[in-house]
């Protein structure tokens, strides 16, 4: 029962702060909005059972990468976006792609997949996710760590490019 | 109405507990200002404030009344919704943290309930400590930006920067003891520090181990000082370069909001340092033994202290404060003569040490603040990336390297 109302309540939550970061026209008040979906989104991990996910969750994207977003918009003082004619595009092929979106997911849904169910057994999964983790999947671990690497060494060269010689 | 409150016991002993929380960290917050005030004065051979009740015991409360009473203005083109959510923010970030820290051992029985000291446990604890840490920023950061005004943008700035820098040395700071402990839950890391070495060492994390987390803790307690904003890493706040940094535009109750979610995380900090490197509620002494008249010293500090009120209430200068101190010397004495009794005896011990070792950490803050220099922004920088990363790096290498030739 309290399950089903903070579902829903979560939920509700969430799908109005991902409206309201694209109806928001000041940059800060949608990455504001994300945040409210981050962390909404981590309320719902906690009610799948899964703790340690929820926690990660605030602490990597609401606690770490939307800092960068506020910090950048911040940084730039951008101001209010201005709103332009809506594009054509938008009317004719986005808005019955997102019905035939929404009817496909209505239908996965009620079709009856178990996939969506809570975490079972296990109250702390810690421990096998780690397991998981760094034996299992330790080559992939290990490959998504040099791609984020990448990415750093990226960022570094392109910042010392545009100082000289430093 | 019994059956009404034994079937939702959950809801109302958390209700209870969460009430009786607030009223008693918020009084906590006001006299922690009136505590940073003394130590600071008498530092600098000054008496700090002295004027309003005796020893100035009611200059919190003059504060708080003139907080509110104060005009509460805001700046010409802030950002309106920004700029009132971000003092909310901090302060309920600051609080909510709190809920998480376990006090004592011993459960308490609320409506048939037994429930732990502290508001909740949760086995994740530590992790969402740091998420509820780690939302912190956002307080100063869109406080500084919702005030528009260049001071405040540039103390906001400062401080996200320096928040987000150091939340890495102290996430990793603190991966020494998980690994000791295996758990993320602040009850386990506790109970994992009990026991003696060398008959007269309490096994706590700082000192015990297959590896002292000597590093870990240096780099944990300068982390905490920085993450929350304090001297010397109080560059958000420079007067001198900032006016008052990103709480500048700020007035009134919304302004005594920051210095709440300050104190509140200071708080936070120096019980996670108590909980994590020195073991909690955890007598320093064995509870048993040639060690058993130990239970004893809560009832002796509060007996020596009230008698010291007493003693200096009777020649205090005003005679309102000859009728007040010695009540609360008296007041003193029956807590400790309270404590000393055979049902209270070891309900008190837990909570007593662990305040008492949270008690030293704020002082230790305070001192802190009263000695040291304020770093310049890009030492404060170089300390976090070039100093604390890598020494909490190596302190998980390290511990890690302990642990397997431990096991072996």
């Amino acid at each position: 029962m309290i399950v089903t109302i903070l579902f829903f309540a979560l939920a509700l939550i969430a799908v109005s702060g991902a409206v309201s970061l694209i109806v928001q026209r000041h940059p800060i008040h949608s990455a504001l909005s994300l945040i409210v979906v981050m962390v909404a989104l981590a309320g719902l991990y906690l009610l799948l059972g899964a703790q340690f996910i929820a926690a990660v969750q605030v602490i990597v994207y609401a606690g770490a990468i939307m800092v960068l977003f506020v910090f950048v918009i911040m940084l730039l003082n951008a101001g209010a976006e201005e709103r332009t004619n809506v594009s054509r595009m938008a009317a004719y092929i986005g808005l019955p792609l997102s019905v035939v979106l929404a009817a496909g997911l209505a239908w996965w849904t009620a079709s009856g997949s178990q996939a969506l169910s809570a975490l079972s057994g296990d109250v702390t999964p810690t421990r096998s996710l780690s397991m998981m983790l760094f034996q299992e999947y330790a080559f992939p671990f290990e490959l998504t760590s040099i791609l984020v690497l990448i990415a750093i060494l990226g960022a570094l060269t392109l910042a010392k490019r545009e100082g000289g010689a430093e | 109405m019994s059956d009404f409150l034994a079937q939702h016991s959950l809801l109302f002993s958390s209700v209870v507990k969460a009430a009786i929380m607030i009223f008693v960290v918020l009084t906590a917050l006001a006299y922690l200002t009136w505590f940073e005030r003394k130590v600071v004065a008498h530092i600098q051979s000054r008496w700090g404030p002295y004027r309003a009740g005796p020893h100035g015991l009611l200059q919190p409360l003059a504060d708080g009344l003139k907080f509110i009473t104060k005009e509460d203005p805001m700046p010409l083109g802030a950002d309106k919704f920004v700029y009132l959510l971000a003092p909310f923010l901090a302060l309920s970030l600051a609080l909510t943290a709190l809920a998480l820290i376990p006090f004592g051992p011993q459960t308490v029985t609320l409506f048939g309930r037994a429930t732990p000291l502290g508001i909740t446990d949760l086995n994740l604890g530590l992790l969402f400590l740091f998420a509820l840490t780690s939302l912190g920023v956002y307080g100063v950061a869109l406080a500084g930006w919702a005030s528009n005004s260049k001071y405040p943008l540039l103390g906001g700035l400062r401080s996200s920067a320096q928040m987000v820098s150091y939340e890495l040395s102290l996430t990793l700071s603190v991966v020494g003891v998980l690994l000791m402990a295996g758990s993320f839950s602040l009850r386990d890391i506790i109970n994992a520090q009990q026991g003696w070495q060398l008959h007269f060492l309490p096994r706590w994390n700082l000192f015990a181990g297959p590896l002292p987390q000597l590093l870990g803790f240096f780099c944990y307690f300068t982390s905490a000082v920085a993450e929350t904003n304090r001297a010397p890493f109080d560059l958000a706040e420079a007067e001198q370069e900032l006016v008052g940094g990103f709480h500048t535009e700020y007035s009134s109750m919304k302004f005594a909001m920051f210095f709440m979610a300050e104190y509140a995380n200071m708080i936070t900090v120096s019980c996670l340092a108590t909980i994590l490197f020195f073991g909690g509620w955890l007598s320093p002494f064995p509870a048993a033994g040639a060690w058993a008249w130990t239970r004893f010293i809560p009832t002796a500090v509060f007996i020596i202290a009230g008698i010291s009120l007493i003693v200096d209430g009777i020649r205090y200068s005003t005679v309102y404060g000859r009728i007040v101190l010695p009540v609360l010397g008296l007041v003193l004495c029956a807590v400790g003569v309270f404590v000393a009794m055979p049902f209270a005896i070891w309900y008190a011990q837990g909570p007593f040490w662990f305040l008492t070792k949270v008690l030293a950490f704020l002082f230790v803050y305070v001192w802190v603040r009263g000695t040291l220099p304020r770093l310049r922004y890009d030492q404060l920088m170089g300390l976090g990336w070039k100093v604390l990363l890598p020494v909490s790096l190596a302190n998980v290498v390290l511990t890690s390297l302990a642990l397997l030739v431990a096991h072996r």
